[in-house]
């Protein structure tokens, strides 16, 4: 099945507004996706007879810098049935301390959605609402801050040991 | 009975001073802990095997802190671990040896300007006696560590306990 095909059925399917393009660049092509209608869109996606995308490749996120002011979230679809494949893009707002960056969790869909949710969560601060269990997964509990966000700076202690050289 | 004075008369005795005594003994068996980090660990796993065999020279991996008298820190040692670290030198009993193996603990190696995640040099949580240098250090590199840790061991004493020596000349200083 082709992107175009696969769109057609997402848009005849979703509400309106929630597709917002198609980036042609990337590999798998991407489908760009509203935030608020990410869930509504994978469940499209997963519960289709004719789309069965029944495994969630990986999770990525991205910090487009203090500039641009945007995080992205980048979903990898696969179909094992079918054998096609598939990704979504999110735009996301950066957001400051009081209002976080959130979006819509998919472990619903995917129970592997969990682990890869903490880690985007861990290191870049990307909320995932409605997460069964939204906790850091490779930094300490208690570190601070969201280390691969662009303007990430060092602590000078960790636990009285020096972190810079 | 007699064992005792025929084990004499047929063995002969052997004199010694203690020091040469409880160094040999220190250095003919040192027990790392067996416990790595990263790549470095592969490296430190092949000494051990029977390729490099580090059994030759009374080195044999301890599943305990308890058991073991040197801490090999083989990989690098980020800040989530280096409690871990700490607290597992602290388990192990004196006299008690450091060896720091691979660039990552030597200084923080090709993370030491970005890892925001890295202790740069295990130094900065634990006392290091040995530093082997490479990334990974080959097994004879690491062997060499070994040599260098007997040479130190050989050289200690308990007449003139050099720790002590060197804390009080410290604090002559400090007074003068």
């Amino acid at each position: 099945m082709t992107t175009e095909e696969i769109v057609e059925i997402l848009e005849a399917e979703s509400k309106t507004g929630s597709i917002l393009g198609i980036d042609e660049e990337s590999t798998p092509t991407a489908i760009l996706v509203e935030p608020e209608s990410i869930l509504n869109v994978c469940k499209i996606l997963f519960e289709k007879e004719e789309l069965f995308f029944d495994l969630l490749e990986c999770i990525t996120g991205l910090d487009n810098g203090v500039e641009e002011n945007t995080l992205e979230v980048i979903y990898h679809l696969y179909s094992v049935p079918f054998d096609h494949k598939i990704a979504l893009k999110v735009k996301l707002e950066r957001g400051d301390k009081s209002n976080t960056a959130r979006i819509e969790s998919v472990t619903s869909l995917w129970k592997a959605a969990d682990w890869m949710e903490r880690e985007t969560y861990d290191l870049l601060g990307i909320h995932f609402e409605n997460h069964p269990d939204l906790r850091r997964i490779l930094l300490p509990a208690d570190w601070k801050g969201h280390p691969l966000r662009k303007d990430y700076s060092d602590e000078e202690y960790y636990h009285g040991i020096k972190i810079l050289y | 009975m007699g064992l005792l004075d025929q084990k004499f008369g047929q063995g002969g005795i052997i004199v010694t001073k203690v020091d040469d005594v409880i160094n040999w003994a220190r250095l003919s068996s040192m027990w790392p802990m067996g416990f790595g980090l990263a790549c470095c660990a592969i490296e430190m796993m092949s000494t051990y095997a029977s390729g490099y065999d580090l059994d030759r020279f009374g080195v044999i991996p301890r599943a305990s802190p308890r058991q073991s008298d040197v801490m090999i820190v083989a990989g690098t040692v980020t800040f989530k671990m280096a409690d871990r670290v700490r607290r597992l030198y602290e388990q192990m009993p004196e006299p008690r040896y450091v060896i720091s193996m691979g660039s990552c603990s030597n200084c923080g190696g090709p993370y030491w300007e970005h890892g925001y995640h890295v202790v740069k040099g295990v130094d900065r949580i634990i006392p290091v006696d040995v530093y082997v240098p490479g990334c990974p250090p080959r097994p004879e590199a690491l062997i060499g560590g070994f040599l260098k840790l007997q040479q130190k061991i050989r050289e200690e004493t308990l007449m003139a306990p050099t720790a002590i020596e060197k804390l009080l000349s410290k604090e002559n200083e400090e007074v003068a």
